[in-house]
């Protein structure tokens, strides 16, 4: 059982991680908008741009 | 004249069928209906914003709005597009206050637009770039109406891109107060990040916990066990150095102050716990108690972090308001240079022009021009004063008339409104504090925990020292009054919430938890009780005469003919009495006369009518002298040598006022009428919507209005409701300051609370609303009492394992969290809904 003088540090240290991940993102403002960019990635391309390709 | 009245009475037949606008989808006005036509708008601006929208290929812009929603609670803003060219978004001054400079040719600014409603609004919006070469991005945020352009400074002018946006049908506007918006969006983002360190600290610690409770009774070797004591105790000091950090601050700043809030007795349990529990953890006995402690610290920040965004919002719906305000005005410098400006450019000396319907920018004296101008936000008047040349006018005030210019004497704080604004800062350094109920049970809580714990030390140190200090710190911890103070925040979010839904924004809880009691409501008149503009109140005659007059005077500026125009919108003439009307012509001295055939046609005030010399029948000049003793602006209607029709004009008291007024009444609040407007007007209102003319007082300045409020809060709670300037002051200072709808910005932001949708019926709907969300608490408090008695008892009495506190504590929070939504729920339901018809 002594593995969990590694394991359990090092869950912690992966929730650390996550935990930075998510700070660094609300830092950057990606949670200062809930509202709009869900809907955003709704929209269709334009018409014109499927052509280009 | 009976051949002349049946003419007209053909010529106002209604329509049939409503026909709804191909833009906004509003009724179209029976007069703008096109036969055969697929598309109908109800007015130029909509068929401007569609044509605009073809024009650059949007058209998808129709098909996402129909399929999409409008978020609930959001306030609709009107969005016909402005006449402006926007020139002033290039002065100077603008881009110094609003522009930020990206590079040497890139900037961006951050615009509110009028309108934005929906996912649609976002697409076309967002297309910006597509229509306009030259703008790099526009972002737009849904719920703020903010977009934020990107442009190339060379390619295109600033100016270009806000008409751009107008003619697509969201008037652009500056946004201001960036910086306090970008203080409150660090504010959230802290509290974000503090709510996510002490969840996932909580959820580490609780796993952690999980594991020692399993292992008890020696199912655990003792290095494993330490070593997870070890690892709780660090997540635990974490958690509270760092989320739960603002609990001790707050706490000490109270003590400091020699007072009580609820924070003390969270941080008398969170102190007494970590203090054990490290003990405990070095010497390697007893309990840890941080598993418990940091779901603690998470929960209560979870409810103060709902309540906290609710009144956020409410906050931001306020701010877009403000934007909405006017600021630009028009600058002379020449003759035949007419500049359009930012106000915060316009300095003493400069000329000014203010169109009919604008509002003045600064103080000043009329150079030329006349015209009437409106200062019912300023002092409460509701009639109209006539302006000339040479007379003084106020900043904020509505000019309805004609055109108007202007010299400048002062600006910004030196101005009438700047200087009712250091009274407004009065009120607010000068506002009492009152205490708020969860800090008032909180010092009751301390004292009650403090000696229980005492007690519970002193029975068992008889017997066991060490037992003693175990018995008293879990006593203190389970009476750590956590379901109290998640609870009540987040009972009160839900509440602010549903009120958003109905336009009532609330921009604190503890403006909810005054409301629910009783005391004191004072009212204003102008624009609060009644609308606040002039409105047909009595028409006396025929109503064939209707279109004819509605005719006549539209060729007037004058704000009577504004008012009879508005009033009589449906009247139209038929095409050959369109024909048959001539000469019309406005006379000086307050009338039109016009011919209709070889009629003469006379409208005026009863001075210009009795010059002509016409014939007033008795029964008419009993009523015009009737009305003239109320304060009532009458215009008579003369057909050749005798008056046929009599129209009364005054400041309509709004429709459900008088039921409001009773409904309050009926809650248990005193009514009082506080107005600057005539002390006949205000008894006279005063009497019609059901309140002791004694209890009405006119006349007051704002300084008077402060005064009272600060009297009567000496003796009780004190509501005051109002929407002007001068009321700016006495709601600053009130207990609860509430602003009601078509307020002046000042008011705004002195009120707690903003009404958002016309008439007093959501006062009523908010007072009751505010006293079922404090039953819910009271009940809520009762269950968490009952909760910390018998886990106290259990505490003092040795019974309490660590474990059995693990479980109740959530179980009780669960308990008392869903009767909150619950109960909150119920208020929404048996609440009627708002109908009170928008005018």
């Amino acid at each position: 059982m002594s593995v969990l003088y590694i394991v359990l540090p090092l869950a912690i240290v992966m929730a650390g991680v996550a935990l930075t991940a998510f700070i660094l993102s609300v830092r950057k403002g990606q949670f200062d908008d809930l509202d709009t960019p869900p809907l955003r990635m709704l929209f269709d391309d334009e018409p014109t741009d499927k052509r280009k390709d | 004249m009976t051949t002349l009245a049946t003419e007209l009475l053909a010529a106002s037949a209604p329509a049939a069928a409503r026909v709804s606008c191909s833009h906004c989808g509003q009724d179209v006005p029976r007069g703008l209906v096109e036969v055969e036509s697929p598309l109908q708008f109800c007015c130029a601006g909509c068929r401007a914003v569609y044509d605009a929208i073809h024009a650059c290929g949007l058209e998808a812009y129709y098909r996402l709005r129909d399929s999409a929603v409008t978020p609930p609670g959001r306030l609709r803003l009107p969005s016909k597009p402005s006449e402006s060219s926007f020139e002033s978004f290039d002065a100077q001054a603008f881009h110094k206050l609003f522009v930020q400079q990206q590079s040497e040719t890139v900037a961006s600014v951050d615009l509110v637009l009028e309108g934005v409603t929906c996912a649609a609004c976002v697409w076309l919006i967002e297309r910006l770039p597509h229509v306009l070469p030259g703008v790099i991005e526009a972002r737009l945020s849904l719920r703020q109406a903010i977009v934020r352009v990107t442009w190339n400074t060379r390619e295109l002018s600033l100016s270009r891109i806000g008409r751009t946006l107008n003619s697509l049908g969201y008037t652009p506007h500056p946004a201001k107060g960036l910086p306090r918006k970008q203080i409150a969006r660090i504010e959230v983002r802290k509290k974000l990040i503090d709510l996510a360190v002490a969840g996932a600290i909580a959820g580490n610690a609780m796993l952690v916990a999980c594991a020692l409770y399993a292992g008890r009774g020696g199912r655990m070797e003792d290095s494993y066990r330490e070593f997870f004591r070890w690892i709780s105790a660090m997540l635990g000091i974490l958690s509270l150095a760092w989320p739960g950090a603002g609990f001790f601050r707050s706490a000490v700043a109270a003590i400091r102050l020699r007072t009580v809030n609820f924070d003390v007795p969270i941080v008398l349990g969170l102190v007494a716990g970590s203090v054990a529990g490290i003990v405990n953890v070095i010497l390697n006995r007893g309990e840890v108690y941080f598993d418990s402690l940091s779901v603690l610290v998470f929960l209560l920040l979870v409810g103060r972090f709902l309540q906290f965004r609710q009144q956020r919002r409410a906050d931001d719906a306020v701010e877009l308001l403000f934007c909405l305000a006017p600021s630009t005005c028009r600058i002379v410098r020449s003759e035949d240079l007419i500049e359009e400006m930012p106000i915060e450019a316009v300095v003493p000396g400069d000329l000014i022009e203010v169109l009919s319907g604008q509002t003045i920018a600064a103080d000043g004296v009329v150079e030329s021009g006349q015209s009437h101008v409106l200062q019912a936000l300023l002092t409460g008047e509701a009639a109209p004063v006539p302006v000339g040349v040479g007379d003084k006018v106020w900043g904020g005030a509505a000019n309805q008339g004609a055109s108007l210019r202007i010299r400048v004497s002062q600006v910004g704080a030196d101005s009438r409104v700047g200087r009712l604004m250091r009274v407004v800062e009065r009120g607010v350094a000068e506002k009492p504090a009152i205490v708020q109920f969860t800090d008032r049970i909180a010092s009751r809580f301390v004292l009650i925990v403090s000696l229980a714990a005492v007690g519970t030390f002193a029975y068992w140190s008889r017997f066991d020292v060490a037992a003693a200090v175990d018995h008293a710190v879990a006593l203190l911890i389970v009476c750590c009054p956590c379901v109290l103070g998640l609870a009540t925040p987040v009972t009160l979010a839900v509440a602010i919430g549903r009120l958003a839904r109905r336009d009532i924004l609330v921009k604190s809880g503890a403006a909810i938890e005054k409301l629910a009691r009783q005391g004191q409501i004072l009212l204003d008149k102008t624009g609060t009780l009644t609308f606040g503009q002039l409105r047909l109140v009595r028409w006396h005659g025929d109503e064939q005469y209707k279109p004819l007059v509605a005719a006549m005077e539209k060729q007037s500026q004058h704000p009577v003919a504004r008012a009879f125009c508005q009033a009589l919108a449906g009247f139209e003439l038929s095409a050959s009495q369109s024909a048959l009307l001539h000469d019309v012509k406005e006379q000086p001295n307050g009338g039109i006369r016009a011919m209709l055939g070889n009629r003469a046609v006379r409208v005026g005030s009863p001075a210009f009518v009795n010059r002509a010399g016409i014939f007033v029948p008795p029964s008419l000049a009993r009523l015009q002298h009737e009305l003239e003793q109320v304060g009532t602006t009458v215009v008579l209607v003369a057909v050749d040598g005798n008056a046929v029709a009599l129209a009364g004009f005054g400041d309509q008291i709004r429709d459900d006022s008088p039921a409001a007024v009773h409904a309050l009444r009926e809650l248990d609040w005193n009514e009082e009428i506080l107005s600057g407007d005539a002390q006949s007007v205000v008894r006279k209102v005063a009497g019609a919507v059901g309140i002791d003319p004694c209890r009405a007082t006119g006349e007051m300045t704002p300084e008077a209005k402060l005064a009272l409020v600060r009297e009567y809060q000496g003796r009780c709670l004190t509501v005051m409701v109002g929407d002007g300037v001068n009321d700016a002051a006495a709601l600053a200072a009130a207990d609860v300051g509430i602003a009601v709808h078509g307020g002046a910005e000042a008011s705004l932001a002195a009120a707690d609370v903003y009404i958002a949708s016309p008439g007093l019926t959501p006062l009523v709907h908010l007072i009751t609303a505010a006293r079922k969300t404090m039953r819910t608490i009271r009940v809520n408090l009762a269950i968490s009492l009952a909760y910390n008695l018998v886990a106290g008892t259990l505490a003092a009495t040795g019974k309490m394992s660590p474990l059995i506190c693990a479980i109740l504590m959530p179980a009780s929070s669960a308990a008392v969290l869903s009767l909150a939504m619950a109960s909150i729920r119920r208020i929404d339901r048996k609440t009627p809904p708002n109908t009170e018809a928008k005018p």
